[in-house]
Formats: structure tokens, sequence, C-alpha cells
């Protein structure tokens, strides 16, 4: 038995059986009076490799096997590597590849583990042992001594005495993040104001509806009943820069329905065309894409979170955790008969933000 | 070795008619012709009826719909409050709904449910000609639209924004609202994913030509017969279902294994 700084015992072999965890006087142990009596340990039974001279042997074979198993999957993967090389033209090489790859590293990595593990439980000194717990709190001494330590420290370092130096390190720790604060401020929208940003999209005055991605205009006779079209602004498929955060908020879903199955409020009557209307495709909850549109019930189902949209009765919520109504886009005919925007939508499209109004 | 080879030598072999595998093989041989003249009979007779716009073929179809179809459709398909009317809505139509079984319906219900197919070709094709006799609809699609040979890429795109939110973007299918679902769109024949598009099955909705242009819908199903013919390149698919299948199988399976790894890490060893 060894004793610690703290006095505490180390029950190293506590073979024999219920063998008692007896404090000394000298102990600092915590002791806790439990209403149930320390059962001590259950007595300890001699493992088949104790007792039996060919399992030991056998589990031996079993555990460097198991080792040269490993070194087998490790050469395999270097040689599935060579022979599965990924071909750019067939997707089924990568499948290959990527399997037998795997295979052979899992191979490699799980047998050096339960060889390992086997090792350890089969052939290893099996005696139990313990280990008091220690108060936290140090000796005396030891306390005495760091704080010694500290103090020296400071003094040969100086770090007390040199102010400047000491300021001067502070100083440079507190700068160094200052880059990457900058580095992901510059992540979002530099010269903008983002609330601006989010509340208008690339809809205005007389743009024409295209389609998504091709970006050809509709002409309402196209839109026949029960169609849906999924629609981008005109220009939109030729920008470059900047094209998915436009589409990310201009995305708009064009349906035809029977205009006697329109519900409309009065002052938005002159928004729909003879039974078209669009409706901004971002979901009000999170953003999600809301274009699974039932042609019979005339439901809008957003597939994130199942908030349904009334599109008979302005797109109000009829299930789900969405709060708002999806946004309308008023639309009309130009004089060729293309479906166009009477302007952009009259409120921000998408989830809510801190600044909307 | 003589001695051991001589008594085999000696048996009588069973070659001929009067080996033990002769029976059976004159069964398969059997089988095989009397299979063959069925196909060759039942082709032959296909092919004999492809004239849809016969006046006997629409008299024909008049019949069948007036014993299958009039009861929730009306008797000149005029539709009633246990059907739609069916004028306009074309071959097409009546190719999708009783090709794959729709129609006629099972019972009433959300949806209206794939099931085997209660008509054969010949009187599937006399029920559309007679419903397309009764006003212009889509037309069942041309056979050139439906080779699958366009290109992929596009059609995956023009999946991805027209089909995938409902059909997911493998053609898995999908959940919709109080027990309506988008369904698979695996081993769909090309001609009735055509018909799917063009008539906007249930609450589908329409992809006219104006929409998705017929080339267009070509490709749309090059993509969806390029997913069905080659192996997901990330291994085990899971029924392309995406996060609950995946995370299901990750669950069972992979907390399983690591539950198992660590009772038998803990085990005392015997």
């Amino acid at each position: 038995m060894a004793k610690d700084d703290n006095g505490a015992e180390d029950v190293t072999a506590a073979d024999s059986p219920g063998a008692q965890l007896a404090t000394s006087a000298a102990s600092t142990a915590v002791v806790t009076r439990d209403a149930l009596a320390n059962p001590g340990f259950p007595p300890h039974r001699p493992r088949i490799t104790d007792l039996d001279h060919k399992e030991e042997r056998k589990a031996e074979r079993t555990v460097y096997t198991l080792f040269y198993v490993s070194i087998v999957g490790s050469v395999f993967a270097i040689a599935a590597y060579m022979a599965f090389p990924i071909v750019a033209e067939d997707p089924g090489s990568v499948r290959l590849n990527n399997l037998f790859i795997g295979l052979g590293l899992s191979l490699a990595l799980l047998a050096i583990g339960i060889g390992a593990v086997h090792w350890g439980k089969a052939l290893m000194s099996d005696h139990e042992g313990v280990d008091e717990r220690h108060p936290v709190r140090g000796t005396e001494p030891v306390r005495a001594r760091a704080v010694e330590i500290f103090q020296q420290a400071n003094e040969e370092s100086g770090f007390g005495r040199r102010t400047l130096i000491r300021n001067s390190l502070i100083g440079a720790l507190v700068v160094f993040p200052l880059p990457a604060v900058v580095l992901f401020r510059g992540l979002g929208p530099m010269d903008q104001d983002p609330v601006a940003l989010l509340n208008e999209t690339m809809w205005k005055k007389g743009v024409r509806l295209t389609m998504d991605p091709s970006g050809t205009p509709i002409k309402a006779a196209d839109v026949t009943l029960g169609s849906s079209f999924h629609v981008i602004p005109e220009g939109l498929s030729e920008m470059g820069h900047g094209r998915l955060e436009e589409k990310a908020k201009a995305a708009v879903l064009l349906i035809r329905m029977d205009p006697d199955d329109l519900i409309e409020a009065e002052d938005r009557k002159s928004w729909s065309y003879d039974g078209i209307v669009a409706y901004s495709k971002i979901c009000t909850h999170v953003g999600c894409p809301v274009a699974l549109y039932e042609q019979h019930t005339h439901h809008l189902l957003c597939p994130c979170h199942q908030s349904q949209f009334d599109v008979e009765n302005h797109c109000k919520v009829i299930f789900g955790p969405a709060k708002r109504a999806l946004p309308q886009l008023p639309i009309a005919v130009d004089a060729e008969g293309y479906l166009i925007a009477q302007s952009d939508f009259t409120e921000p499209v998408g989830p809510s933000f801190w600044e909307r109004a | 070795m003589t001695t051991i080879k001589t008594p085999r030598a000696r048996r009588p072999r069973k070659t001929g008619r009067r080996h033990p595998l002769a029976s059976v093989a004159l069964i398969a041989i059997g089988l095989l012709f009397t299979g063959g003249a069925y196909v060759a009979f039942s082709s032959s007779t296909a092919v004999a009826t492809t004239d849809a716009s016969s006046q006997q073929t629409i008299a024909q179809g008049e019949k069948l719909f007036a014993a299958n179809c009039a009861t929730c459709h009306g008797l000149s398909a005029q539709g009633s409050s246990e059907g739609p009317s069916l004028i306009g809505v074309g071959a097409a139509s009546v190719d999708f709904q009783v090709g794959t079984g729709r129609m006629p319906m099972q019972m009433q219900g959300p949806q209206a449910q794939k099931k085997p197919v209660q008509f054969t070709a010949e009187q599937t094709a006399a029920l559309a000609a007679y419903v397309a006799s009764l006003a212009p609809g889509p037309a069942i699609p041309a056979a050139e639209l439906l080779d699958a040979a366009g290109d992929a890429a596009t059609g995956a795109e023009l999946f991805r924004i027209n089909c995938a939110m409902c059909h997911n973007v493998a053609g898995a299918g999908g959940a919709l609202t109080e027990g309506k679902f988008a369904p698979a769109i695996e081993n769909v024949s090309a001609q009735h994913i055509y018909e799917a598009m063009i008539t906007g099955p249930q609450n589908m909705p329409v992809f006219n030509d104006m929409n998705i242009s017929p080339e267009d819908k070509r490709d749309i199903i090059t993509y969806l017969k390029y997913v069905e013919d080659n192996p997901s390149p990330g291994g085990l698919a899971l029924g392309s279902l995406g996060p609950v299948a995946e995370g299901l199988f990750i669950w069972i399976f992979g907390l399983g294994a690591i539950v198992a790894l660590t009772v038998w890490i803990t085990a005392k060893s015997n």
C-alpha cells in the first residue's frame, strides 16, 4: 500500500474477498455514511486464461493475428486506392473507390482496437485496484510552495516591475483577434445597409416574369388552368455576381386557378390577372422555398416545417409554424401579352428580422 | 485403382431419355414453346389494335366507359358529385390513370392509389380513344419523346426546379398534406411520366408545353432513367429519402454498434 501526500492510502491489490476500505486516522478521504453497508468487492474469479495454459496461448494467438489482420487491412487500402481509381466520367467508380478504401481502413483500425482490448481483457494482469479520491485542496506546504514559485517567476521576469512591457503585451493580445472580426464582417454586405437589402427585391414596375432557369418571358395565355410556373425576374438568369442572393429573395411561384375560386380582398383585386396569381416562394417562417402546390386543394406546403398556405385566400397560413402570409407580387399584362410586375413586393419577403417594420 | 473403377464402369449409364433430368428438360422445352407462342400471339394482337381513332375503337371505348366509369364520371363523361368531368382531359390522361391502375378507383380517399392495372392495353387504348373523341385534349406522346436519350444534366436542373420539392431529388416521392403524397417515380414508364407532366393528375400541377417544352420533358425523363439505371455514387441510398432514413439507420446500427462495443469492453473476461 502506498501513501500519497494527503495521507490517503491507495489500495493497489484488493484481491482478497470483501476487502475493507478502512481509513486510518491520518486519512483525509471523505467517507459518507450510507444507509447501505459497503458490500465490498465481489469474490475474485480467475479467468480461463489464468487457469488453462492452452487458452492463454489461444488468446495470445488471437491478439497477434488481429494485429497482423490490421497490417493486411492497411495494405489492402493502399492496393484498393490503386486498383479502383476514380474515373471522372463514371460516378460508379467513386462508389467502388470509397467502399474498398473504407473497408481496408476500417479493418486496419478496428483490428488494432479489438486486439488491444482483447489483450487487456484476456492476458494482462487482472487484479482489481482502488484509487482513493483525494481532496481538491492541496496540503499547506504545497500551497505555500506554489505561491513562492509565482512570486519568484514574477521577480525574475520583471512582469510586475516592467509595466510598459506587461501592458504592451496585454494590448497585443487584445488587438490580435481584431482581424478575425474584420474578416467576418467582410462576409456581409459592405457598402449597403443590410436592412434595405432585405426590404427590397429585383422586382419593380414593368419587370417581366420569366421562367426559372431559362429566363424565357411568360405570356398570360401560356399559363393554363392548374399550371404552376417557377418564376424569376427578367435579367436574373444573365446575372453573374450576386445571382443567387437576388434569386433567394425574388423567387416567385405563378399559379393559375379558376377566378371563381379566388377570394380576394378589395384592395388586392387588381393584383391578379384572370385567375393568375404570383406569390413569393420564400417561406415566412425560416425561408425555405415553398413550392409544393396542390392543384385541387390550392394549398401550398412548405417541406421544411409543414407550414401550409391557402392560395385561394391570399396565401394565409392555415397550418404550421409560419406566422405571416406569403407576400403577393402584384402582376399585370403588357401590350405584347407578357406578364409583368406592377411593383416590388409591398412587404419584405422571407422570415422576420430584427428591423422588419 | 482399377478395382475401384470397374464396378462403376459396369453400371448401366443413364443417358438419353432415361436420364433423370430428361423429364425436367422436356417440361422446360414445352414451357418455352407455349410461352414463346403466347408472346408472339399477344404482341401481334397488340400491333393489330393501334388504330386509336377508328370509329370501331371509339364505340368499343364508349361501351367500356358506360360499364366501368360512368357511375362516377357520368354517362357522357360530364362528371358528377363523385368524379370530375372528363371532357377535354385527352387521351394522355386516360392512358395515365387507367394504365397505372389508378382508375377505376377502388374507393374515395385523399388520393387514388396505384394498383394492378384493371384493363388490357387494348381496352385502355379504346377508353382513351373514346374520351379523346369527346373534346380535344393532350394526346399520348410520340415515341421519339420517350426514348430517354436527351440531356440528363438539363433534365436534372429542370427536375430540381419544377419537380423535386414534391417528388424528391432522386424521384423517391414524398408526403403532401392530409394523407396525400407525391408518388415515387422509380420504375414508372417514360410514357406515364410524360403523361403525368402534361395532364397534372390529381393534385399535381399541370406542366404544359409552354412551361416545359417537349424536348425538356424528354430531358427530364432522361434524368429519371439515368438515376434509375446508375447506382448511387455514395453507396447504399436507403431509399433516397434523406435525413429520416439515414438518421434512423445511424441511430439503430451506428449507436447499436457503439453500445455493443461498450458492453464488450467493460464486460469481464471469463
